[in-house]
């Protein structure tokens, strides 16, 4: 059976194996985006002492799907004074980066799309590309909030960006390579091999940015309900809308996937390393570890949106320029000696 | 060293971290929801909610068309029409409630000289067309027929506070 299912796909063009495969990311990608939602709602619940939705289906596992059919069947309205073009071009350029950068995101050493030598260039590169997506819809909204809130947001986006790539710069000089697949390698070992330990303040700084590049609590002011009604997506509805929320949901998950390939050593077993228990969690595959640990991130980011109010536009400038990008500064210089000298337990 | 220390404590996340404790701790705590058509809220007995007309024990109508309430409604929301029945008596033949305009202060039940006019308990209810928001004689004193034993009970319990 295995054998001809091989046999068979081998038998497939190039051209169609690579669009099964992106299928293969995508539509459980997108269910996750979709299922992440309800989650959100219900552990923001249960932090406020509610339960959350459970109407829809049993214990409303079904909220998705209708909210999901909902937005589908809604009108897509174009203001008269927007820019209809760039209008609906918005909110495909703010989520294409989010789907695209999973491309290099290795599930384990061979599951990989494209084990490109330059994968983490590759993610700099693409996820700093979902700023247009905003920019570019609170602009052809041709509204003063949208506008506001496109600003706000670019400047953000961008100010932490710096930080963030600091702190990716030195896992790569840690890892010594650019490749995902061999950044993860290179934390092989147990669990205080992984690079969080000796890259903790990186690794915080890394996932605080990740709160700020999606626009999530406490660095929403991009939409700022309270100052700006929505931020850039006042004007979109339906569809158009709905884009915009898979967007930001897929960019929370590709940045915990990244945190934990970075971080927190991917898709290896936290047991490694420890004689007796590394054999008992030996048959579970790799994949299990890398979503379990993009799982907790997830939660994190739920957490801190339950717990935090949001941060004045000073500071978070202030947090972005004086804090954060000192402190990966020296931390780099740091990491730079620590692998010049061969640092025993991490870098020999 | 005030300073250094405020310092020390806000690089490290100190107070941060306190906010995720507590919000962390209320996430296994005990949840308040009250599961609206299925679990109820307790009501008091003076609870003002759909109005409802009453009749006397031997079945007959308690309104005498006095059209006080309808004079003390501050929503102008009651309107009340009468003529004299076959033996005398002075009825309505008009007793409309305009529910959309009615804001339930309770003041028409204050003023019935004859306890006709109350509001009951109930506080969930909907109209699907337009004009339903106005319930005629008929529907006031279907409601009275219907909930008089709650609608007696609740009254006799507030009578040693009138």
């Amino acid at each position: 059976m295995v054998e001809q299912i091989n046999v068979l796909w081998n038998a497939l063009p190039l051209g169609l194996q690579i669009v099964f495969q992106i299928l293969a990311i995508v539509i459980p990608l997108t269910l996750a985006v979709a299922y992440l939602t309800l989650v959100e709602r219900k552990v923001i619940g249960y932090i406020q002492a509610r339960i959350g939705p459970n109407r829809v289906g049993p214990r409303g596992w079904l909220q998705p799907i209708a909210d999901g059919i909902k937005l589908l069947m809604k009108e897509i309205i174009i203001p008269s004074g927007a820019n209809r073009a760039l209008f609906i071009i918005g909110p495909i350029l703010a989520i294409a980066p989010a789907l695209v950068a999973w491309a290099v995101v290795p599930f384990n050493e061979t599951m990989v799309l494209a084990n490109i030598d330059a994968g983490l260039l590759y993610i700099l590169a693409v996820t700093s590309m979902g700023v247009y997506g905003v920019i570019i819809a609170g602009w052809a909204s041709n509204s003063k909030y949208a506008f506001l809130g496109a600003m706000r947001s670019a400047a953000q986006i961008v100010s932490y960006e710096i930080a963030m790539g600091f702190a990716l710069v030195s896992v790569l000089i840690a890892a010594g390579s650019l490749n995902l697949v061999q950044i993860v390698q290179a934390q092989q070992g147990s669990f205080l091999h992984w690079f969080w330990l000796p890259l903790l303040p990186l690794f915080l700084i890394y996932f605080i940015s990740g709160v700020a590049e999606t626009n999530r609590a406490p660095f929403d002011v991009a939409e700022g309900e309270s100052e700006i009604v929505a931020g850039f997506h006042v004007e979109y509805s339906g569809m158009t809308f709905a884009v915009f929320f898979l967007a930001e949901y897929a960019n929370m998950i590709l940045v915990a996937a990244l945190a934990a390939l970075m971080f927190l050593g991917g898709w290896l077993s936290p047991f490694q390393g420890i004689p007796a228990v590394e054999g008992w969690f030996a048959w579970v595959p790799g994949i299990v570890w890398l979503f379990l640990k993009i799982t907790v991130l997830l939660f994190l980011f739920l957490w801190f949106r339950a717990t935090f109010p949001r941060y004045r536009y000073d500071q978070i400038m202030r947090l972005g320029w004086k804090v954060f990008i000192p402190i990966t500064i020296v931390w780099l210089l740091l990491v730079g000696i620590a692998v010049l000298y061969k640092l025993p337990w991490w870098f020999d | 060293m005030k300073a250094i220390r405020n310092y020390i404590k806000s690089l490290f996340l100190w107070e941060l971290l306190k906010g995720l404790k507590l919000t962390g701790r209320y996430m296994f705590g005990k949840k308040i929801t009250v599961q609206f058509p299925e679990e109820r809220t307790p009501q008091s007995n003076r609870f003002r909610g759909l109005h409802a007309l009453r009749r006397y024990p031997n079945g007959e109508e308690r309104c005498i068309a006095c059209k006080l309430c309808e004079a003390v409604c501050p929503a102008a929301c009651i309107t009340i029409e009468s003529e004299q029945r076959e033996d005398g008596t002075r009825r309505t033949t008009r007793y409309d409630i305009d529910l959309f305009k009615c804001i339930y202060c309770g003041f028409c039940e204050e003023s019935c000289p004859v306890d006709a006019i109350v509001e009951t308990r109930i506080m969930d209810f909907h109209f699907e067309k337009r004009g339903d928001n106005i319930i005629n004689k008929e529907q006031l004193l279907a409601m009275g027929d219907k909930y008089e034993k709650q609608i007696a009970a609740d009254r006799a319990q507030d009578a040693p506070y009138r």
